[in-house]
C-alpha cells in the first residue's frame, strides 16, 4: 500500500502549479492526513515560499540522490501543520542533476511513511516534467481559462496518454466568474468539452492568492477566499468525497439588475 | 430600446472573444493532436481527391472533409457526394466528344473506302454459306422416301 503519489503539472508556466500542490498539500494535511510535497523544479524552486519553508532548508532533493545526506535529513516538518513536509529542490542545479529512476526511488522510500506524497512538476514537456510523472500515480493538471494554457494541457494529456499513465483531472485555476458570463472568457464547460477530461476543481482568480504568497501563509488558511475553499474541496474529491463544484454565478436578482441599469 | 430590454433581462446576444477562443482552440488542438498542419492537411485533401476522381465523378461544390474529435481521438470524415448519373452524363464534356469524334471517324472512314473503290463502293464480300445440300444429301433422300 502506503502513498498515493499525486503530480501536480500543466505545461504552461504560471498558471499556478506551485499554489495549487501547496494548497491541495496544507489542506490534505488539515484532513489529518500525512503529506510529503516533493518539488521537482530544480533550479527554479518555490514551494518553499510559498508555504513559508525557505529559511529551514539545508539539504535538498539532488543532495538525497547525489548521497550528501540521507532522504530523512532532507524532509522539512511544517511547524503548523506537523503532518506535513517538504523536500525542496535544488536552487543551482539544473533537471538531469536527477533522473526519472531516481524519482522512483526516492517516492518508494517515501511511500510507507505517508499517505499522499504531492509532486510539484516544473513548467514544460522535457526531463523535469518526465521525472515528476515518473512516480505518479494520479496527475492533476493546471490550467487557466485561456488559449495557451489549454494548449499546452492538451499537449500534457497527449503526452500522459503516450505514458500510459491515467487520464489526468484537471484544475481550472483563475476563472473570472463575471467575464465567463459575459462571454468574455471560456468556460469550465468549454474546458472540458476541449480537453475530454474530469474536472477536480475550479478556482476562483481571487484577491487573496497573492497576499497569502506574499507571507508564505496557503491562501486556502484563509476562510474569506473563495480559492481557498476551493482547494480545500480539492483535497476532500481527492479523499474520495463528493463535494458538488462550487456554484460561482452568483445570478444578480431583478434588483440588482435594475440598480445596475439606472447607474448606468 | 432593446438594449434596454436586454440590460433589463440580462440578455446578450451577441458572443464573446470566449467563444472565440474556443472555436480557435479546437481548430489548433485537432492539427496539434495528429502532428498534421493545415497545410499538409490541405495537399491531403488534394490527393485523395484526385483518387477519387478517377473512378466516380463527385460533386465538387459539396466535398466536405474535415477532421473531427471523438473525446481525443480523431478521425478523418468525408462527405463526397457523387453525381448523379444523369448529370454525369450530362456533364460529362470527354464523353461527349469521345463519343463525337468515334462518330467522325466512323464516317471519314466510310468516304475513303468509298473512294478507293474509284466512285463505286467496294464489293462487299458476301459471308460464303456452305450449301445445305452437298453437306446433307441425306435429307433430300429422306424427303423422298
Amino acid at each position: 500500500m502506503g502513498a498515493r503519489v499525486v503530480t501536480v503539472t500543466s505545461g504552461k508556466g504560471g498558471v499556478g502549479k506551485t499554489t495549487t500542490t501547496a494548497n491541495i498539500s496544507v489542506a490534505l494535511s488539515r484532513l489529518n492526513q500525512r503529506v510529503v510535497m516533493l518539488d521537482a523544479d530544480i533550479g527554479l524552486r518555490n514551494l518553499d515560499v510559498v508555504t513559508g519553508l525557505e529559511n529551514r532548508i539545508v539539504y535538498d532533493i539532488v543532495d538525497v540522490v547525489e548521497g550528501r545526506c540521507n532522504l530523512r535529513q532532507a524532509l522539512i516538518k511544517h511547524k503548523q501543520f506537523p503532518s506535513l513536509y517538504l523536500i525542496p529542490a535544488a536552487q543551482t542545479r539544473d533537471k538531469t542533476a536527477i533522473s526519472p529512476a531516481d524519482m522512483l526511488d526516492i517516492v518508494a522510500k517515501l511511500k510507507p511513511e505517508f499517505d499522499f506524497v504531492i509532486i510539484d512538476s516544473p513548467a514544460g514537456i522535457e526531463r523535469g516534467f518526465r521525472n515528476a510523472i515518473a512516480p505518479a500515480d494520479e496527475v492533476l493538471i493546471v490550467t487557466n481559462p485561456e488559449v495557451s494554457a489549454v494548449r499546452d494541457a492538451d499537449r500534457i494529456i497527449g503526452l500522459l496518454e503516450a505514458e500510459n499513465k491515467q487520464p489526468g483531472k484537471l484544475v481550472i485555476n483563475r476563472l473570472k466568474p463575471d467575464m465567463v458570463k459575459k462571454g468574455e472568457m471560456l468556460s469550465a464547460d468549454d474546458i472540458t468539452d476541449i480537453l475530454a477530461l474530469d474536472i477536480i476543481g475550479i478556482v476562483p482568480e481571487d484577491e487573496f492568492v497573492i497576499p497569502a504568497s506574499n507571507s508564505g501563509v496557503p491562501v486556502t488558511l484563509n476562510e474569506d477566499s473563495k480559492a481557498g475553499l476551493a482547494f480545500q474541496n480539492i483535497a476532500r474529491r481527492l479523499l474520495g468525497e463528493n463535494v458538488p463544484l462550487m456554484d460561482l454565478e452568483q445570478q444578480p436578482g431583478f434588483f440588482r439588475r435594475l440598480v445596475k441599469l439606472f447607474n448606468g | 430600446m432593446t438594449n434596454f430590454f436586454d440590460r433589463m433581462f440580462g440578455k446578450n446576444n451577441k458572443p464573446g472573444t470566449g467563444a472565440t477562443a474556443k472555436a480557435r482552440l479546437e481548430f489548433v488542438l485537432v492539427h496539434d493532436r495528429i502532428n498534421l498542419p493545415p497545410e499538409r492537411m490541405a495537399a491531403m485533401k488534394a490527393e485523395i481527391l484526385e483518387v477519387i476522381a478517377k473512378y466516380v465523378s463527385y460533386d465538387h461544390e459539396m466535398v466536405d472533409i474535415s477532421l473531427e474529435q471523438r473525446d481525443r481521438s480523431s478521425a478523418l470524415v468525408a462527405d463526397i457526394p457523387f453525381q448523379k448519373a444523369k448529370d454525369v452524363l450530362a456533364s460529362d464534356e470527354d464523353y461527349d466528344s469521345d463519343l463525337k469524334s468515334w462518330e467522325e471517324s466512323k464516317i471519314q472512314q466510310a468516304e475513303a473506302e468509298f473512294d478507293d473503290a474509284t466512285g463505286k463502293a467496294q464489293d462487299i464480300t458476301e459471308p460464303s454459306f456452305i450449301d445445305d445440300d452437298e453437306l446433307n444429301p441425306e435429307a433430300e433422300g429422306d424427303d423422298e422416301d
